[in-house]
């Protein structure tokens, strides 16, 4: 099931050396419950194409990790049992649906998370709650449905692991990851 | 039952640290009066190491109905064949004997015959003979004391049952299976991302869970015979809390496809999928009534996280917890008569409670404050946990009626998410 990625990877490799003339979108792996069927295919060409166009088309990618660029922050906090965006985060979630809007074939996903505190699966429940908003206001600002996909990591994957409201604030997060980050 | 034995449910239960195993039992409640049995070591026993008899009373010892009398030398040494004289056990202050023997036989395997007698009574309870290889001594061990245990309490022992449960060492997830006693331990998968939610197929054969390692919550099938394993839920979202029906033929999935996490059914190979509810909320964590006729689960449909159930073929949901701004995890006792949960009490403290279905009184069962995952033995009579102990994620036990608790932890790393299988046949 791993090879069931590597198409995101491949698509969001290829989609620093290109800005036109591009299609690999179709393949849209995150779409669903096709587990790897397409992933050979997808996984052997594009690698190539990566490392032979950095120069131009490059620049729209690197954005994503340019620490100057509002793209390179990935992360919106949530207070605790909220579920929605707060204004201080609005900025961020603008320019990342901008960048999808600009973008068609870009992927993103967003990992909704959850403090440490109560039942493992309603917290999948919670982090899916947050994933979905961040989702839901991406689409009204233009970025398309097949673009993102929303999950949660529920509590299991805490980015502070002491037992503190400042630990728990942290952990209580989405992560806007694009296609090959993860 | 006799007073006696009722009496004698009340105490306590399990898990011994075998030489081989992984996890280290530390009894943390007292029992009640227990039963006097006299186990008496089987003659020839030596041939299979450590003693059929020592583990038949380990087993009968940490169920909590029974204590094991210390027995001097006995010459010549009873076997199931002796003439027993009643009066003199009686006068040991035993009031149960389990005597028997093990033979070599010619083919390398063993005979192992047993005889169990109720000295109050004065009558012999019956016995069995089993024909055994080396490697099966700790299994029919158990299958001795599932006889003993029936026998003299009326219920179906547990001693014979698995648990699955989660370790967590650093950044590597494992997926456990033991037995009951956490001897034998075997790793079924090992992961660098998280694995939540085991539950056992109805047959013991297959286990389904939710494993991370695709950076989302996908729900797996997994073969314990040939270890092979099938993705049955992987779609656009989160996909979790699976849940056998009783048939083992489908399962109760949670679904974020559509928006939000709500209760789908879903073939046991992943065919076959529609949607069971609707609701606003997060729906979640659905448990079937052995019965087949419920589905429990959570929802906060009404502002806090409650349980619910409603029909299995659909229809409208009733509301089952009132007390509390927060119970989840519910999991229905096998006879379907009460719901293990968990609670957050007003000091904000996570604790397994139980709830009487027939009169709604809801009992609290522990006194640690981050317990998850209440799973019940298949008899019904303990229930086990995961709660947090000094930092460490630990499994801990306690019986239905909450006088008896005990910890079971792993020297090294967190361990989570218990799940006690079924009765094998």
């Amino acid at each position: 099931m791993r090879a069931f990625w590597y198409p995101v990877m491949a698509s969001a490799l290829l989609f620093g050396c290109a800005t036109e003339d591009q299609k690999p979108a179709a393949t849209a792996p995150v779409e669903a419950a096709k587990p790897a069927a397409k992933p050979q295919a997808v996984e052997s060409k594009p690698v190539t194409q990566v490392q032979a166009a950095p120069r131009s088309g490059a620049t729209a990618f690197a954005a994503l990790k340019d620490p100057n660029n509002i793209l390179s922050k990935r992360a919106v906090y949530f207070d605790f049992d909220k579920f929605d965006v707060k204004d201080e985060f609005k900025p961020l979630i603008e320019a990342h649906a901008k960048f999808l809007r600009d973008n068609s074939t870009a992927k993103m996903l967003v990992q909704g998370n959850a403090d440490e505190r109560g039942s493992r699966e309603y917290n999948v429940g919670l982090g899916q709650r947050r994933s979905d908003a961040v989702k839901k206001m991406l689409m009204l600002l233009g970025a398309r449905e097949s673009q993102i996909e929303s999950v949660s990591l529920g509590e299991e994957k805490p980015s502070c692991s002491e037992h503190t409201e400042a630990c728990w604030a942290k952990n209580r997060r989405d992560d806007m990851l694009y296609g090959g980050e993860y | 039952m006799t007073p006696h034995f009722i009496r004698a449910l009340a105490a306590l239960f399990f898990w011994t640290c075998a030489a081989h195993a992984q996890l280290a039992i530390e009894i943390t409640g007292a029992g009640a009066q227990r039963i006097p049995v006299a186990i008496v070591p089987f003659a020839g026993e030596s041939a299979l190491p450590p003693g059929i008899s020592s583990i038949v009373r380990a087993d009968l010892e940490r169920s909590g109905f029974f204590r094991g009398l210390e027995l001097p030398p006995i010459v010549p040494e009873p076997t199931e064949a002796t003439n027993i004289n009643y009066s003199e056990w009686r006068s040991r202050l035993a009031d149960a004997l389990l005597v028997g023997s093990v033979q070599p036989r010619q083919d390398g395997r063993f005979e192992v015959r047993f005889r169990l007698y109720d000295v109050v009574k004065q009558v012999p309870l019956g016995g069995v003979a089993y024909t055994l290889g080396k490697d099966q001594l700790r299994a029919t061990a158990h299958r001795i004391s599932d006889f003993v245990y029936e026998k003299l309490t009326g219920e179906k022992g547990v001693f014979s049952t698995r648990i699955a449960y989660v370790v967590k060492r650093g950044n590597r997830f494992e997926l456990q299976i033991s037995d009951y006693d956490g001897a034998g331990a075997e790793t079924a998968l090992a992961s660098f991302e998280p694995i939540i939610s085991p539950v056992w197929s109805p047959d013991g054969k297959r286990l389904a869970y939710v494993s991370f390692e695709n950076k989302k919550p996908v729900v797996y099938v997994h073969s314990l015979l040939d270890g092979k394993r099938r993705v049955i839920a992987n779609f656009k979202g989160s996909n979790s809390a699976p849940a056998w029906t009783p048939d083992g033929n489908r399962l109760a999935v949670v679904l974020s496809r559509e928006g939000g996490s709500q209760l789908f059914m879903i073939n046991a190979d992943g065919s076959g999928v529609r949607r069971l509810a609707t609701s606003s909320g997060i729906d979640t964590e659905p448990r079937f009534s052995p019965d087949g006729q419920w589905i429990y689960f959570t929802s906060d449909r009404g502002g806090t996280p409650q349980i619910y159930r409603m029909p299995a073929s659909g229809g409208e949901p009733q509301r089952i917890t009132f007390e509390g701004s927060y119970n989840v995890s519910p999991r229905i006792s096998p006879d379907g008569k009460t719901i293990a949960y968990i609670t957050r009490n007003p000091a904000g403290k996570f604790q397994v409670a139980l709830l009487d279905l027939s009169n709604r009184q809801v009992q609290i069962l522990t006194d640690s404050d981050r317990d998850e995952s209440p799973s019940f033995s298949p008899n019904g009579r303990m229930i086990l946990l995961a709660t947090v102990i000094n930092e460490r994620g630990v499994l801990s036990a306690v019986s239905a009626d909450g006088r008896v608790k005990q910890r079971l932890s792993t020297a090294a790393g967190d361990v989570r998410e218990p799940a006690w299988g079924p009765f094998i046949e």
